[in-house]
């Protein structure tokens, strides 16, 4: 069996970013497994623009982001493994992988877990009416016009108003497909505002926010999608349907971080349906990282490298320092937050951590405040928190230092 | 009279308003500023797509323009990148098309195949 020292589940933006800070970091024995026949993952069919603004201070496309990482992969001599999947990880890190060789054994003295997420499909949301061909997640049919050149249809609806559904939106009517509309069942868009302009306005595709799919009907291929308002409780009202002739649905409904080699390994789950972690992107077993979108949903690729870096430098400290295991404090979100990372911080800590959380719905004039027990840690101000902006807050190791309570993330009014 | 819309030039989305003198309010850079000024005078849009590759099996490779171009050439251009195959390998920044029906934008690839 063969050993290494750091294994890297996934050869995406977060896997590709541990992978280069782990190795300057000083940890050379490490190995990228990635199933796809090219590194990059899911940036690999993100052709349009908008990728590293963070990152390098100008606007690439998916694959000119990702081949800054993929060149250093190359030139520091990483190695990694194409076209293998990942069958099983032991609770002893031994790693069963699949590829044209065969099964192969491995031992890994620690592992990063960067395998991104999956989209919710039409069985997920329990899409109401027939199942013929032709209804398709965004991300797939991104895939097949992007990456092979299929347009997956030619007059379409779309569900869901997350960005891969507006992108898409535009992608396909530039390759002459009639986007009739796009439905979301919020009473607002969950993708960023530019897209809305760029994506739809531009185009003249209506968007109608509290709107859901009632029905599907369709023998073989969809013929028809029709819309019902909703409630505020998302209930549909009846009488208020309308009825567009197409023939795909495109669904944009969500995206569920991929990870059930870390709940079969026993691996503490959180409610982002990623793992819990501390501040050093390590799980509950020592030695097992997380990071990127298997970890929580992002919006931009620059903080999936950003996390993967952080997970790279936290697998360096356990495989290279000394790494106290003491124990820890819960960091728990409150008051219309609904999830923070980490979620847990160790009481030794002593570096500078990033807090990144999301609201439950938009809220305007709030202050985010962080407490240990009845110690507040820090208190600031933020006009408007939308829950499709993960937001950060960065909190310096001296307001860390010897706290004793479990820690609070909540949202207070202005004038509380 | 103000004009208001959504600025596209990064992700921030900021909400920019025009007046007639083209001062520009809302925006969080000076490149919101400037974008504001363009897409009342002459609005441009970066464009994104995938042409052919014909020596590789069932791959395409992705494809920008270097510089945004005028809003109502978009389908033209994408006409002009459709006619396009390419030979791997191929390098991020070679140019397929040079000056697109003259806007002084090339076409360039995005990726690179081995």
């Amino acid at each position: 069996m063969t050993d290494v020292d750091l294994l890297i589940i996934g050869g995406g933006s977060a896997g590709m970013a541990a992978a280069i800070e782990a190795f300057n970091h000083g940890v050379k024995n490490i190995l990228i497994v990635e199933k796809d026949k090219q590194l990059g993952g899911i940036l690999n069919q993100c052709i349009h623009n908008g990728f590293g603004l963070t990152e390098f201070k100008e606007e690439l496309t998916g694959p000119e982001y990702l081949s800054r990482f993929e060149n250093q992969v190359e030139t520091l001599g990483i190695k990694y493994l194409l076209n293998t999947l990942v069958l099983d990880v032991s609770k002893e890190k031994v790693v069963t992988l699949s590829n044209k060789s065969g099964i192969t054994l491995l031992k890994a003295r620690a592992i990063i877990f960067a395998v991104g997420c999956y989209e919710r499909n039409a069985g997920a949301i329990q899409l109401p009416g027939d199942r013929p061909s032709g209804i398709i997640t965004a991300g797939t049919a991104q895939k097949y016009l992007n990456i092979h050149g299929y347009l997956a249809g030619k007059k379409i609806v779309i569900l869901g108003s997350g960005d891969i559904g507006l992108i898409m939106a535009r992608r396909m009517t530039l390759e002459g497909a009639k986007v009739l509309c796009v439905s979301e069942i919020m009473p607002y868009s969950n993708g960023l505002n530019r897209n809305i302009a760029q994506c739809l306005n531009d185009y003249n595709i209506p968007l109608y926010l509290s709107h859901t799919v009632s029905k599907v009907i369709g023998k073989s291929r969809v013929e028809k999608v029709i819309l019902s308002k909703v409630d505020e409780n998302r209930n549909i009202i009846p009488n208020t349907e309308m009825e567009f002739d197409c023939d795909t649905l495109i669904l944009s409904v969500g995206l569920v971080p991929y990870n059930s080699l870390l709940e079969n390994m026993g691996c503490l789950m959180s409610s982002t349906k990623g793992p819990c972690v501390n501040e050093n992107m390590m799980t509950n077993i020592p030695g097992v990282f997380a990071c990127g979108n298997c970890l929580h949903v992002h919006d931009v690729v620059d903080f999936v490298t950003d996390e993967g870096r952080n997970a790279g430098i936290g697998a360096s400290k356990f495989l290279l320092e000394t790494f106290n295991e003491t124990n820890s404090l819960k960091i728990s979100p409150k008051n219309g937050i609904s999830y923070v990372i980490p979620q847990y911080l160790d009481k030794n800590c002593n570096e500078k951590v990033t807090f990144k959380f999301r609201v439950r719905q938009p809220i305007k004039n709030a202050y985010v405040v962080i407490k240990s027990g009845d110690k507040e840690i820090l208190k600031i101000f933020k006009p408007v928190l939308i829950p499709s902006e993960m937001v950060m807050i960065k909190v310096d190791a001296e307001k860390l230092n010897d706290l004793t309570e479990d820690i609070l993330i909540t949202l207070e009014g202005k004038d509380e | 009279m103000n004009k208001e819309f959504t600025c596209i030039v990064c992700p921030r989305g900021c909400h920019l308003i025009i007046d007639d003198q083209l001062n520009v309010t809302g925006n969080s850079c000076p490149r919101g500023a400037l974008y504001a000024k363009s897409e009342v005078t002459h609005p441009t849009r970066m464009i994104t797509s995938s042409v052919r590759v014909k020596n590789r099996e069932d791959t395409l490779v992705s494809v920008k323009t270097s510089i945004p171009v005028p809003k109502e050439l978009i389908f033209t251009i994408i006409k002009e990148m459709d006619k396009i195959s390419v030979e791997a390998p191929t390098n991020i920044g070679d140019v397929i098309i040079k000056n697109v029906l003259n806007t002084g934008a090339d076409i360039v690839i995005t990726k690179n195949i081995k």
